[in-house]
């Protein structure tokens, strides 16, 4: 477009790209991206044949062999006769697990403590400001490391839950706290455990219709139906009505002590609820900081004015306050919940076995295929990150200000 | 002309990465001190005493060597390593030799191209148990949680023998001896599994050392022994030499207390050609005719070394077992000195 408001007369000459403002830039930034492929190509040889030169190459054979090792927390099958490429996925789903099991307690945490930060009263509003600034202000490794030393030191090892008059006991004989883990107990499906299911997927359906009906009914005819309690009986009564009737077909089964460690169960690993908590209140802790820029973003006459309309203060907050500071939080929790994921990969201080303890760890080490692996790693963690970028610019846009 | 400038400096700069490759010897030579790679700390085999100073059995090869090549077995700058970061360490030049128990494998000297310059310590794996527990053998094993260092051989070891014996275990991986330590002392995992010498080790710095037991199964080979980088003979010669002087001394006779006096020159036509007075043995190594008697005389002969170090009399109590003399029905044998 520039180039058609130039008078026409004037032809191209080559010290126009240097002495020429208008191609000068263009010039100087084909060179920089020229010296930029330059460089990456001379590492690049560099690297190849320092290689070759040590009789090694880059291969990525080694990932059909099998792995040798064995992972203590598989959420997919795997023996130790499985491929590395399998430990490598199991690294990748227990990295899934802890990073969206973190988000989720860190969203928690620092929404309430955003909101808390603001709070009228004078004690509330100082301990959060304390839990942020604590938190805020000391390395999530060491975060990770005092939590996974009180639960090793503080709680009970399993051999103290032996014999009558033991140490220790179990919580209502159902959930024990160990220094390995906890133990709580496991669901078991059996015949007619669908139908309870799936009554209770419609208690959910149904509960959501009602609410709807009672907005609508609201904005329609002015008539306010309550909330909270119908809600609550359509969800619990119905399923709990078939479950019974159909004979308790979901039952429990209760972890028990039995040779060295308790059996049976469902056993949230030691170091998975050190990396989950330290994570989960480390990251917890900024949003809560961006939670609260966003409040004070908007603009006080918006709760001003809410309060005139005769609304109540929990009712500003959610209605009015909540809605237009989600805009301004989304996008700096967006970079929250990236560290989060990359964070989880101290995870090896406490040996979870997350993909850089798997992939980027154990298959390093008995490989020796250091480059192979670790270019994985960083196309993983890319890709993750780019993944949880796009989702949640998604939902950035569903919740932008519609412009009319 | 700006470019061509660029480009032969890129390329000087290439041929000097490429060289520096080969001649670990005039490397050390140079720098004055030798990079030795050892554990984060392992009492009796590589820790700092209380005045900072490394001490051990695999300390006094790195000592040895330092002695053999700069004629001072204090230049040596100890570099601790993990089980996962050793061999990144040697490979990449960081540190000119290993010696941190580790194992001799096929995989780690055809594919991971190192190369092992001999054994000083013939090993095994073995598990390391709480008394109170009432284990007396590994096959009761089942269902134990077990605490193992990760990037070890012992590692693949343990996964090899409970699925032999078909059993179920509990992995704690852990990344050093010291963390191992600490976990298995707080329960929170039942055994430790890692080499015999190094339970031992561990075993001896706990405040009641009564209280644990090894158990009875060995379960693997582990001959433990110094590494260099594959492809830099001279340099693997040179170590490889050292750790042989160390041997054959015991076998000969040689110790730090008459080294002296048969350094002047004696009858025995293989002591004075190791120790210098006969034969040019060190200047083939590309060092001169006292490389050996340094050597020795920087901790004393194997037997010394391990006698100081983890023998019967420390707190650590090995005996000598594999690791006695081919002529006392031990493996350590040394080649000929000609
Ligand atoms: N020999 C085995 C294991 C070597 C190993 O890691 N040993 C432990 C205990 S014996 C050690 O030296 N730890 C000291 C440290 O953590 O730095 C190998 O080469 O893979």
């Amino acid at each position: 477009m520039a180039m058609l408001t130039e008078p026409p007369a004037e032809s191209f000459r080559l010290s126009m790209l240097i002495n020429d403002t208008r191609y000068r830039s263009y010039t100087f930034q084909f060179i920089a991206l020229m010296l930029l492929i330059v460089f990456m190509a001379y590492l690049g040889m560099n690297l190849v044949r320092n290689l070759a030169e040590q009789g090694q190459d880059i291969s990525f054979r080694f990932l059909g062999e099998p792995a040798g090792y064995d992972i203590n927390q598989t959420l997919i099958h795997y023996t130790n006769q499985s491929t590395h490429m399998r430990a490598s996925i199991v690294g990748v789903l227990n990295t899934l697990l802890v990073a969206v099991l973190g988000c989720i307690t860190a969203t928690v945490l620092g929404v309430v403590a955003g909101v808390l930060r603001l709070s009228p009263n004078w004690l509330v509003r100082k301990l959060m400001a304390g839990y942020v600034e604590a938190f805020r202000n000391v390395p999530v490794l060491i975060w990770i490391l005092i939590i996974f030393s009180i639960m090793t030191a503080a709680m009970p090892s399993p051999r103290a839950f032996r014999g009558a008059g033991s140490e220790a006991s179990m919580l209502f004989d159902a959930v024990a706290f160990t220094n390995r883990g906890v133990y709580l107990p496991r669901p078991i499906w059996e015949a007619g455990s669908l139908v309870v299911g799936l009554t209770f997927v419609a208690s959910v359906i149904g509960a959501l219709a009602y609410r709807r009906y009672a907005t609508k009914l609201l904005y329609d005819t002015g008539r306010l139906l309550p909330m909270g309690w119908p809600s609550l009986l359509i969800l619990v009564v119905p399923t709990v009505a078939i479950f019974f009737i159909l004979g308790r077909p979901i039952g429990l089964e209760y972890p028990e002590l039995g040779g060295f460690n308790f059996n049976g169960g469902i056993q949230i690993r030691g170091s998975l609820i050190a990396l989950w908590l330290a994570l989960a209140v480390y990251t917890g802790a900024f949003i809560a900081e961006n939670v609260r820029a966003g409040i004070q973003a908007v603009s006080g006459g918006q709760t001003e004015a809410a309060a005139s309309l005769g609304l109540r203060p929990r009712r500003i907050m959610s209605l009015i306050v909540l809605p237009q500071a989600l805009r301004i939080v989304i996008p700096p929790v967006i970079s929250q919940y990236l560290n989060l994921t990359k964070n989880s990969s101290l995870a090896i201080a406490v040996g979870y076995m997350d993909v850089t303890g798997t992939l980027g760890g154990i298959t390093l080490n008995q490989t020796g295929r250091a480059i192979e692996t670790v270019l994985m790693l960083m196309l993983f963690y890319l890709i993750i990150s780019l993944a949880i970028s796009a989702v949640m610019n998604i939902y950035n846009n569903a919740m932008k200000l519609e412009e009319r | 002309m700006k470019k061509s400038v660029f480009f032969a400096a890129m390329t000087a700069a290439g041929f000097a990465a490429g060289a520096a490759a080969a001649g670990t010897l005039d490397d050390v030579k140079a720098r004055g001190t030798l990079n030795c790679g050892v554990t984060t700390g392992l009492v009796g085999f590589a820790a700092p005493d209380a005045n900072g100073e490394w001490q051990g059995f695999d300390v006094a090869v790195c000592r040895a060597v330092a002695a053999a090549v700069l004629s001072d077995p204090t230049a040596v700058e100890f570099v601790p390593t993990t089980g996962k970061t050793r061999f990144t360490a040697l490979a990449s030049g960081e540190i000119d030799m290993l010696a941190r128990n580790t194992t001799w494998t096929f995989t780690r000297d055809v594919d991971l191209k190192f190369e092992f310059t001999g054994i000083n310590y013939y090993d095994g794996q073995g598990f390391m148990i709480p008394k109170a527990l009432g284990v007396s053998s590994a096959k009761e094993l089942d269902g134990a949680t077990v605490c193992i260092q990760t990037g070890t051989t012992t590692e693949l070891n343990l996964a090899d023998f409970f699925r032999k014996n078909n059993m179920d275990y509990d992995p704690v991986p852990i990344e050093t001896n010291a963390e191992a330590q600490q976990q298995y002392l707080a329960g929170a995992c039942d055994v430790y599994t890692t080499d015999r010498s190094g339970l031992a080790a561990t075993r001896a710095s706990f405040e009641t050392p009564s209280d644990h037991a090894i158990l009875p199964e060995t379960i693997s080979k582990e001959p433990l022994g110094p590494l260099v980088r594959h492809g830099d003979n001279e340099w693997g010669d040179v170590v490889r030499w050292t750790l042989n002087a160390l041997v054959a001394a015991e076998e000969l006779g040689i110790t730090s207390a008459n080294i002296e006096e048969l350094a002047k020159g004696t009858n025995r036509p293989e002591v004075n050609r190791m120790l210098g007075t006969e034969g040019t043995l060190g200047e083939m190594l590309g060092l001169d005719a006292d490389w050996a008697k340094r050597a020795i005389m920087a901790g004393g002969n194997y037997g010394e070394i391990f006698a100081k170090n983890i023998g019967e009399s420390t707190p650590i109590g090995l005996d000598r077992g594999l690791n006695a003399q081919w002529t006392d029905g031990g493996l350590l044998y040394a080649p000929p000195f000609r």
